[in-house]
């Protein structure tokens, strides 16, 4: 197998035997070696240190310039940083993807700690649109509320907002779970395909619209049901996954979750399980 | 995309026109292309305020015709004289830049009609009427707008500002917001998103004797209120009403004299954050437009589809 690293661009697909054209650009095939270790290489993580605690003001700092800060000190080993005075900046905290204790001590912007895989994040104020879009893994806590596009597209990982999110909450959710201590706008659930949604207090208008899979828990009351959107029993285990959830979350203490409303596709729009095989989705 | 911010202190003045600059200035990124600012200002209640213009900025990325200066001199003339025939009798009158003017004046009579002849004259525009309401809208982004027309020391109640990108119409002041709800004096709108029904609603309310001055799509708002309260409703009713009757997504602020409103889409497709306490609301399309001027922690929140509220001072 050629050395990826040190073959020239040019070559580099001839090399791998794959192609007799030139591939340019971003147009290039990698093949899953085990015996290089550079396959198991995360590339933009570092080995940090709980202990190793730090603040960082981000008050004259832009969002890039915050984040390149992160990432240095993320470096140096810090694994507990504490973010003073983020004033509503936007995406800060994004693109994580090691272990790392992060705490803001205030509001977020839109696109906060979007595409993380890993982190246990701590917002003590509100965040604006699509917090934690594309989340692969760890635990991010909101406070206050939270705007709209709330953990779009995650893929795993809890996502939890102790106050009212807005509207399209879990659009597009491919796994994971998004849970809400307060009220959810319009669209909740819109397109999610695989995951779980738990909200404690109301819902909007069209909720799980066009949903593919996945599952929303209700507490309160529902606007109206989305496109093929469909109402399910509760069993003995939503229940006990549910009391397990809230518990974990610090949410929802006394909260009777017998009494929720469990909303789940009807797949008439669209069967999911027919589209993939199941091996495959057990991945997911 | 745009951004709109406003603010309203209640049971007090402040200095509204640097508060919603800074806001503005914040929301830059959403809208370089011109800035608008409805102030309603500490003016003594006796005369109306009118601003107009008598030409287009043609700078800094303009769509407009250039013009030879000597043109805005004759048109002036021609507004002067239409507004002595009309009875309107001018107390002070500010030219504030080639195009633009602030006239204090006495007039008494139906403000439409009024309305109707000063805006015959050729490119004549009027920004705004009102008894308190300063409407200033040029190219350029929030500063630049504001040391033109030297708004930093304004004091008022409360306020609401536009950052536009041009997207449904050109780079130009007439189709920059605010809006004025005329005939209403002291209404104004500004609006983030799109319209999908503008031609349809146009069309019916022009058969109604209402006036466009822009193709932009925002201006349906402005007017579409305007007719709801000639009609008889509230700000709110009009408002409310305006959730079925407009088609498409936005997010709009409308103040009068002594009310700011906000109302959200029925998909909330358009942002909108929200602070609210016993003697301030400030609202943005972003949260940075907020802590622009409220630094410190702030427990804000986004208002859902189809919300609508209006706050008095």
């Amino acid at each position: 197998m050629a050395n990826l690293k040190t073959t020239e661009k040019k070559t580099k697909a001839q090399s791998m035997g794959m192609h007799t054209e030139v591939l340019t650009g971003k147009t290039q095939q990698k093949f899953f070696n085990p015996d290089e270790a550079e396959n198991f290489y995360y590339w933009g993580t570092y080995d940090v240190d709980f202990n190793k605690r730090t603040d960082l003001d981000v008050k004259d700092l832009d969002c890039k310039q915050a984040n390149r800060k992160i990432d240095e000190l993320m470096s140096q080993g810090y694994g507990t940083i504490v973010i003073k005075n983020p004033q509503g900046k936007h995406s800060l905290g994004v693109g994580i993807l090691n272990k790392l204790n992060l705490i803001f001590e205030g509001s977020l912007g839109y696109f906060g700690v979007g595409s993380i895989d890993g982190p246990m994040v701590r917002v003590n104020g509100r965040v604006g649109w699509s917090c934690a879009e594309n989340m692969m893994a760890g635990k991010v806590v909101i406070e206050k509320n939270a705007g709209s596009c709330f953990g779009a597209a995650i893929r795993g990982g809890d996502l939890i907002c102790k106050g009212s999110v807005g509207a399209r909450t879990g659009i597009d959710q491919k796994g994971g779970t998004i849970i809400i201590g307060g009220d959810a706008g319009a669209f909740t659930g819109f397109m999610m395909q695989r995951g779980r949604i738990v909200i404690l207090g109301d819902v909007g208008i069209n909720l799980g619209d066009s949903m593919y899979d996945g599952t929303i828990y209700v507490g309160g009351k529902i606007g109206s049901f989305g496109s093929d959107a469909v109402e399910s029993p509760m069993t003995k285990s939503d229940i006990d996954w549910l009391k397990r959830k809230l518990k974990v979350a610090e949410i929802g203490d006394n909260f009777d979750v017998s009494k929720m409303t469990k909303v789940v596709a009807g797949k008439k729009l669209w069967n999911y399980d027919a589209l993939e095989p199941t091996e495959k989705k057990g991945a997911i | 995309m745009c951004g709109i911010a406003g603010l309203i202190h209640r049971g007090k003045s402040s200095n509204v026109g640097s508060e919603l600059q800074l806001m503005l200035q914040a929301l830059k990124h959403r809208g370089p292309d011109s800035t608008g600012y409805a102030l309603y200002a500490e003016n003594d209640g006796q005369n109306f305020i009118m601003r107009f213009k008598v030409g287009e900025n043609v700078g800094e990325g303009s769509t407009s015709i250039n013009e030879d200066s000597s043109v805005y001199d004759k048109r002036k003339k021609m507004v002067d004289q239409m507004l002595s025939e009309l009875g309107a009798k001018v107390i002070k009158e500010d030219r504030l830049t080639p195009y633009s003017f602030r006239y204090e004046m006495q007039f008494n009579d139906d403000l439409m009609e009024f309305s109707k002849k000063i805006e015959s004259i050729e490119s004549v525009e009027i920004l705004s009427i009102g008894k308190s309401l300063e409407l200033i809208k040029d190219l350029g982004d929030a500063e630049a707008v504001s040391k033109r027309y030297g708004l930093a020391d304004v004091k008022g109640t409360h306020a609401i500002g536009h950052a536009r990108m041009a997207t449904e119409s050109g780079v130009d002041i007439k189709s920059a917001h605010p809006f004025w709800g005329y005939p209403f004096s002291d209404v104004s709108v500004v609006h983030n998103g799109q319209l999908t029904n503008y031609w349809n609603n146009r069309r019916v309310l022009e058969n109604k004797g209402m006036r466009f001055m822009s193709e932009c799509d925002s201006e349906l708002i402005a007017v579409y209120l305007a007719e709801k309260m000639r009609n008889g409703a509230t700000l709110e009713e009009g408002m409310k009403d305006s959730l079925s009757g407009l088609d498409g997504v936005f997010t709009y602020f409308v103040a009068t004299k002594d009310s700011l409103g906000m109302a959200k889409d029925t998909m909330a497709a358009k942002p909108l954050v929200l602070y609210e306490s016993d003697d301030l609301v400030a609202m943005g399309s972003e949260e940075i437009a907020i802590r622009s001027i409220l630094p410190q922690e702030i427990d804000t929140y986004d208002p859902f589809d189809g919300e609508v509220k209006v706050w008095q001072i």
